[in-house]
């Protein structure tokens, strides 16, 4: 492949060398998945997502999301002051949406890395280590991949409090187990190559081979999995909270949801207050899938999509 | 799937057929070796089961909380009555006293009394267990043949419209949150929005008062309505699944030779392609079960419908400690049996499984 980027000059020290390849990988990276029309659309609409929720405050403020003083009478529909109506609090659905969306967005994103992170953890050890070790982990991990996620997910938020921190706990350590199958195939992949053995003989230790040598192989791979698995925690998060198991302080999409089944907007046919956040949760849900999988199929050609 | 399975990832253990020799073909499979694979699997699963039964006791022993207290909701209970309550429950027994007659008793069929019922939770299960069957039975028929059917279709034809537009549908149904769905559609079609009057029941199973064939026509009315939820959002799975193992055998040798012989295109996708694509997706099936699951209890909630999915709802609202363990051993313990019986049939249907 051509680039821009001139060869290195003799005499380049490793580092350097090093951040040249990366930065040449990078571009050749973009330049494929450039050629993903799907991948795009899903990296604008985050873009846009992002861009809501970090100047939320400076849009519509916290206030919004106070019951004391909401600013219109209660189950207002549409107007021109009140673009989507207002909640049973009378308070502006608009700004709730743009509010709620900091938290969606948050819990998904640190729920997906916490699931990630347990994931490529089980899985290099379990790849790396072989033997009884191995094969205990991954017995876990086949066990927690057959079970009923959510129906554990949602026994873990019951019996702990109410909060932000227990909906991500119960989703990361609920969701881990496809991550951790993958990154164990890959580190298997991995450790079958000759520069393992040479690192080996090289008197390279457990732990230098599973975090300087697998951990930068593996890591595309776990990239393209937690931008899947944000998409899956975003959804989890809403599930939870229609559900009640949420944090009750705070405003997400799913709180919303849950709040307009409560005040009875199904069966008075109030869809202002029910259409907006589902459509909200299934455009970002939808938007990292489809990064996912562009990223994938950069990635790893063979699982892609195009192919 | 067994713990040392190909390092490949989830869901497609199956490799491609190991080049034994000519001597074991495809019919060399005898009942000694399949005995073996069925003991290996059969194990695995009564692990699967204690871990089950050890996860459901020390989750909801261990962590703080007294379950007396939330049982009685915060009301002024005398001291008496608390002491009651806990030796009702067996709460006063040291923990390892309560463990082996947990263990005991979920294993005799006693999961407990209800505190909200105040009835065994296994009569309350098996109550609700029919209707949740004929619920999650229908819809698993629907996505699993719609999934299959459309994924062939979308992988036949890929790249072209046909394709992108499956898959495209199916990736957005797929991002849509179920309980979502069910309500808009309870709003559109059962209150009634502009034009559209209200076609189908708000929730429930049955209108009340009906006999017979005219009953039979009730349930299949309310049922109309959850079973599109769930088909809804669970198809897009099989699709992908059926499209990207579709796909992974149209490069294959067999397909160009089938093709050679002179058959339709119709008939290498039929007799050729679809049978050895089923496999992975007939597995991931399976393994996507837990996922319905999930599906099923919010749908069920949305509707009302007086299943596994609804009684989930009603005790985790409380909450009813015995009876969200009980379903939780439920529904974790279905789940692994339905996956053992799959890898119990697998090799009946593929030979090249389980040696």
């Amino acid at each position: 492949m051509k680039t821009d980027i001139p060869a290195p000059a003799a005499g380049a020290g490793p580092r350097r060398l090093a951040w040249q390849r990366r930065r040449r990988s990078a571009v050749r990276f973009w330049k494929q998945y450039r050629t993903h029309r799907a991948g795009l659309v899903g990296m604008t609409a985050l873009t846009l997502f992002a861009l809501v929720a970090l100047t939320a405050p400076l849009t519509v403020g916290s206030d919004v999301a106070g019951v004391t003083d909401a600013p219109g009478r209660p189950m207002e529909s549409p107007s021109g002051e009140f673009p989507l109506g207002t909640d049973r609090f009378g308070r502006d659905l608009l700004g709730l949406l743009v509010w709620g969306s900091r938290v969606s967005l948050l819990v998904g994103l640190l729920a997906a890395v916490l699931s990630v992170a347990i994931g490529t953890l089980v899985g290099i050890t379990a790849g790396h280590f072989k033997g009884a070790y191995a094969t205990v982990l991954m017995r876990v991990t086949d066990w927690f991949l057959v079970m009923p996620t959510l129906v554990l997910a949602i026994a873990l938020a019951t019996v702990m409090s109410r909060s932000l921190g227990t909906v991500i706990l119960a989703i990361g350590v609920t969701s881990w187990p496809t991550t951790a199958r993958l990154v164990r195939a890959q580190t298997l992949a991995v450790e079958s190559r000759p520069y393992i053995e040479r690192a080996k003989a090289l008197g390279g230790g457990h732990r230098h081979i599973m975090a300087r040598h697998v951990l930068p192989n593996v890591m595309p791979l776990v990239l393209a999995q937690a931008t899947l698995m944000v998409s899956g925690a975003i959804l989890a998060e809403a599930t939870l909270a229609f559900l009640g198991l949420g944090d009750p302080t705070v405003v997400s999409w799913g709180g919303l949801l849950q709040e307009a089944r409560e005040a009875g907007a199904v069966s008075s046919g109030d869809w202002w207050y029910l259409v907006p956040p589902g459509i909200a949760i299934a455009a970002v849900a939808l938007a990292f899938t489809l990064c996912g999988r562009a990223v994938e199929s950069v990635l790893n050609p063979r699982l892609g999509v195009d192919r | 799937m067994t713990a040392d399975a190909s390092p490949t990832p989830a869901g497609k253990t199956v490799g491609p057929a190991p080049a034994g020799p000519a001597a074991h073909g495809p019919w060399a499979y005898t009942t000694a070796v399949y005995l073996r694979y069925g003991v290996g699997k059969l194990g695995g699963a009564a692990v699967s089961l204690l871990a089950v039964l050890v996860t459901g006791f020390f989750l909801f022993r261990l962590i703080p909380g007294d379950p007396v207290k939330t049982m009685t909701g915060g009301r002024p209970v005398s001291t008496e009555q608390l002491v009651a309550y806990r030796k009702e429950f067996g709460l006063d027994l040291p923990l390892w006293q309560q463990f082996t007659d947990y263990c005991g008793e979920a294993l005799t069929g006693d999961l407990g009394t209800s505190y909200q019922f105040r009835a065994p939770v296994i009569d309350k299960i098996s109550e609700a267990l029919p209707n949740t069957l004929l619920l999650t039975g229908t819809a698993f028929v629907l996505y699993t043949a719609l999934g299959i059917f459309l994924g062939t279709r979308a992988a036949w034809r890929h790249g072209r419209l046909v394709d992108r537009l499956h898959t495209g549908l199916a990736l957005t149904l797929y991002s849509v949150p179920s309980f979502w769905l069910g309500l808009l559609l309870i709003i559109v079609f059962s209150v009634g929005t502009g034009p559209i009057p209200g076609l189908f029941p708000t929730g429930g199973m049955e209108s009340g008062g009906e006999e017979g064939f005219a009953y039979v026509l009730d349930v299949a009315h309310h049922l109309i309505l959850p079973v599109v939820t769930l088909v809804a959002v669970e198809y897009g799975q099989t699709l992908l699944v059926t499209r990207s193992a579709l796909l992974d055998e149209m490069g294959s040798d067999y397909l160009t030779t089938a093709r050679a012989k002179g058959l339709r295109d119709d008939l290498v996708r039929r007799r050729h392609a679809v049978p050895n694509a089923l496999l992975p997706t007939v597995t991931l099936v399976f393994v996507n079960l837990g996922r319905t699951v999930a599906g099923v209890i919010l749908v069920e909630t949305v509707f009302s419908w007086p299943g596994l999915g609804g009684l989930f709802y009603q005790a985790l609202s409380v909450p009813d400690l015995p009876l969200v363990q009980g379903l939780f051993l439920f529904f974790a313990a279905a789940v692994i049996i339905m996956n053992t019986l799959a890898d119990l049939v697998y090799p009946l249907l593929d030979p090249r499984v389980g040696r």
